[in-house]
């Protein structure tokens, strides 16, 4: 395709019409040129195309910190294309894609071929993730600087799918990423503590006969890596953070001032261990679902703060890893297209939280802990149109087989859930319109290949 | 009832149907011409992903004094250990036209993965799974139990149940099937249960099972049992910390020689010891107490056969109507504790 009509496909001027900002009042957003150039009343349509959005919430792009993409290495499971696809589908206009490739993105050339095929598909921010260590074998680090300083300029570190046990290790990674402003992301996970875990440890393994993930296994680590992030002055994010026990820990963490943040994912917000009865690997997933003690803890510490942020974990796999015994079948759900109808259904509808609040734990904080600087940002004149338009009040029957990701290993099929993406806007340009795919953004061909803006040197008020 | 897949979800009504059947089944065993053709032209395939030759060859024994086909399909050397997925080898022996998949498998809920998908629309019965259920083993055991109860009170079998019989079961339950599916069978049969084991051996939230739990054998054995269950203990797991050494495991929570005294002792000298097989002599019971009169081991295994033909004849010609409680049935089996 030409360049003049690349930038032709982005041009175009969209009037966002009444919709409720942030949930609160009904205001205009005119999109033209990559930005928003008004946010109003009553603005005046001059040639812009209209989307009467009445009814509709209007938040900013979705930034998703953990996503498994899966390219290079098991494309039969996902593609950046079809991966960022669902992100798109699911509101979302940035994802960090997980480091457990094959080959790993341990080193600055695969992470920028993963930058690279998501700036080719042109659905979302594609922010690839680093290796903290070499194959994610946690013995030796990865070459952190590189990756940092490479066209994908790596701000997010992680052995994700295995913990760094080594505290030795983590402390270095840890130490070493400080001088990039780094974040190091770790799978809280002790392993000889889940040697073959198959599920939550408790009442239900007990009857199951499967072998059980005790809390304690997740707890301890992350413990020990508060004290380390606290002992060398660095930052720690916590990722898919699963029982009651951890929130208490991250939230004396975060009392004494220590610089951690922490992640839940969406199923973890509304599916328990009770399900596993089933014996249906579907709902196989790592960390594993716990109980309902647990599932009220992490939505109360979503809703004051201890817990940072959603991450989808999204994590597709082909058929016949879940058509098969329990105990063969891979770990992981998706969840880029469900993301923002559970937390609808798990956080907004219970009551616990506005969709200002969404945006922070959905967009705002994922940014700044990605340090996505043209990500999350707010709905004001002059910033980047990322845009998602969702109606709260539809209702949908989830059906995996219509979803844009290959996986169709989603724990919600044939749930009804509230809420759904209307359009997602991103960099200005609509991938969704009307709750379809639209087209993807296309880059200027003379835009520089580097990720679209630079970190912020210091870290926000706000301590992220 | 379609399937046979845990005692857990076993109503007393079909617990006692499939013992009072046994009970017939048994008498067929006991007649010179020990077959029946009840399941002619019905095909029986025995699924093994995992060794078993005793549960194999009892399926087998039962299948044939039924006059089914019966077809062994051992995992080891087959398509299986060449990376067939279990989904495929159901299919395939779907198209081959099996009535009732008889499955040992050592990943717990294959069998559910079996009766819950549509690969193969056979009956499943659950012969064993990883570390979750065994239910023929619960109903031979209880089978045993309860000719020896009904026997004590000179009431008769059939129909009867297991309300107030106090029954001991040792050993390693966290790695048993034997004891889970026991646990939810001698609730319903309205046993009352103890296991007794090593901490390290019970499962985090037996608290929540239907039976009491204590860490001493002697103590157990004081306070009146009417049963001994013995479970099989593997050396091995020495190795990851479960207990110490063999040593002190048989002389803590074994059936050795004096525990078999002290039987006598106790003036407990109706109480039998059972064991599901196979033994680790000299580990977890003492040969005294294997082979004494009370042990029950050969009657189990001969029930087992009985027990079988009743679970294979239910499931394929029987009524599977769920029957009428007896009117007895004080204890529900959804109790939930």
């Amino acid at each position: 395709m030409a360049h003049k009509q690349q930038d032709a496909a982005n041009t175009g001027a969209y009037l966002i019409r009444g919709a409720a900002i942030l949930g609160g009042a009904a205001e205009d957003l005119l999109i033209r040129d990559g930005v928003i150039a008004e946010r109003g009343r009553d603005l005046a349509a001059d040639g812009a195309t209209v989307i009467e959005a009445a009814g509709l919430v209007a938040l900013p792009g979705m930034v998703d910190i953990h996503t498994h993409l899966r390219e290079p290495g098991r494309e039969d499971a996902e593609t950046v294309e079809t991966g960022t696809r669902a992100a798109a589908l699911g509101g979302y206009t940035a994802v960090h894609a997980m480091a457990n490739s094959n080959p790993v993105a341990d080193t600055a050339g695969v992470v920028e071929q993963v930058h690279s095929l998501g700036r080719a598909a042109g659905w979302v921010d594609v922010r690839p993730v680093g290796a903290v260590t070499v194959g994610l074998a946690g013995e030796q680090l990865a070459e952190l600087g590189a990756m940092a300083d490479s066209r994908a300029k790596v701000r997010v570190f992680s052995d994700d799918g295995i913990c760094v046990h080594d505290p030795v290790l983590m402390r270095r990674a840890l130490e070493y990423v400080k001088a990039f402003d780094g974040v190091v992301a770790q799978h809280a996970q002790e392993p000889r503590l889940t040697a073959g875990a198959q599920m939550n440890e408790g009442d239900v393994s007990a009857v199951l006969g499967l072998t059980g993930w005790p809390a304690v296994a997740e707890e301890s680590i992350i413990a020990r890596d508060v004290l380390l992030a606290q002992h060398v002055g660095s930052r720690l994010h916590v990722c898919h953070v699963s029982t009651a026990g951890s929130v208490e820990i991250i939230r004396w963490a975060k009392a004494r001032g220590i610089n951690v943040t922490a992640e839940v994912t969406p199923h973890h917000l509304l599916l328990t261990d009770e399900l596993v009865r089933s014996y249906d690997p579907v709902y196989k997933v790592n960390p594993p679902l716990r109980t309902d003690s647990d599932v009220q803890a992490l939505r109360a510490a979503l809703a004051d703060g201890t817990i940072d942020v959603v991450g989808t974990d999204h994590a597709p796999h082909p058929s016949e890893h879940k058509e098969c015994e329990w105990a063969q079948a891979a770990m992981g759900m998706t969840g880029l297209e469900t993301a923002l109808s559970v937390v609808q259904d798990s956080m907004i509808e219970t009551g616990l939280m506005g969709w200002e609040d969404f945006a922070r734990v959905t967009s705002t904080v994922p940014a700044v802990i990605g340090r996505v600087a043209d990500q999350g940002r707010p709905l004001e004149a002059g910033e980047p149109a990322n845009v998602t338009l969702v109606d709260p009040a539809a209702r949908w029957t989830v059906d995996p087989s219509k979803m844009a990701t290959m996986g169709r290993n989603s724990p919600f099929a044939g749930r009804e859930l509230p809420g759904r993406v209307v359009a997602t806007f991103f960099r200005g340009h609509p991938t969704v319109l009307d709750g379809h795919l639209n087209t993807p953004y296309r880059y200027p061909a003379d835009a520089p290949a580097t990720a679209p803006a630079d970190a912020p040197a210091t870290a926000p008020a706000g301590g992220y | 009832m379609k399937h046979l897949l845990s005692t857990e979800d076993l109503s007393l009504g079909n617990a006692i149907r499939i013992l009072d059947t046994a009970e017939e089944m048994a008498a067929v065993g006991d007649r010179e011409v020990k077959k029946l053709p009840a399941l002619r032209g019905r095909t029986v395939v025995n699924l093994f992903f995992e060794d078993s030759t005793r549960t194999r060859i009892s399926f087998e024994a039962a299948a044939k004094r039924l006059s089914a086909d019966v077809i062994n399909f051992a995992a080891k050397g087959s398509s299986v250990s060449k990376g067939e997925s279990l989904k495929d080898t159901a299919q395939t022996l779907a198209a081959m036209g099996a009535d009732a998949v008889v499955i040992r498998h050592w990943a717990s809920g294959a069998p559910h993965r079996l009766a819950a998908t549509d690969w193969i629309d056979a009956a499943v019965i659950n012969a064993g799974d990883g570390t979750h259920e065994h239910p023929t083993q619960a109903l031979l055991d209880a089978f045993t139990m309860r000719r020896h109860w009904a026997r004590l009170n000179g009431t008769p079998s059939a129909g009867a149940d297991l309300k107030g019989m106090r029954v001991a079961i040792a050993g390693d339950v966290l790695h048993s099937r034997v004891a889970r599916s026991n646990v939810w069978l001698l609730r319903t049969l309205g046993a009352e249960v103890t296991l007794v084991a090593p901490p390290t051996l019970l499962p985090i939230g037996v608290g929540q099972w239907p039976c009491s739990v204590s860490y001493n054998m002697d103590e157990t054995l004081a306070k009146g049992v009417d049963a001994v269950m013995m479970l099989r203990v593997q050396g091995e797991r020495m190795n990851a910390s479960f207990f110490p050494t063999t040593r002190e495991y048989s002389r803590r929570w074994g059936f050795d020689d004096n525990r078999l005294r002290a039987l006598d002792k106790l003036g407990l000298k109706d109480t039998i010891i059972m064991h599901p097989g196979p033994m680790n002599r000299g580990l977890e019971i003492s040969s005294a107490a294997a082979d004494s009169p009370r042990s029950t081991v050969l009657a189990q295994v001969r029930n087992g056969v009985s027990v079988r033909m009743a679970a294979l004849y239910l499931l394929l010609s029987g009524d599977t109507r769920e029957p009428a409680a007896p009117p007895n049935a004080a204890y529900s089996t959804k109790e939930r504790h």
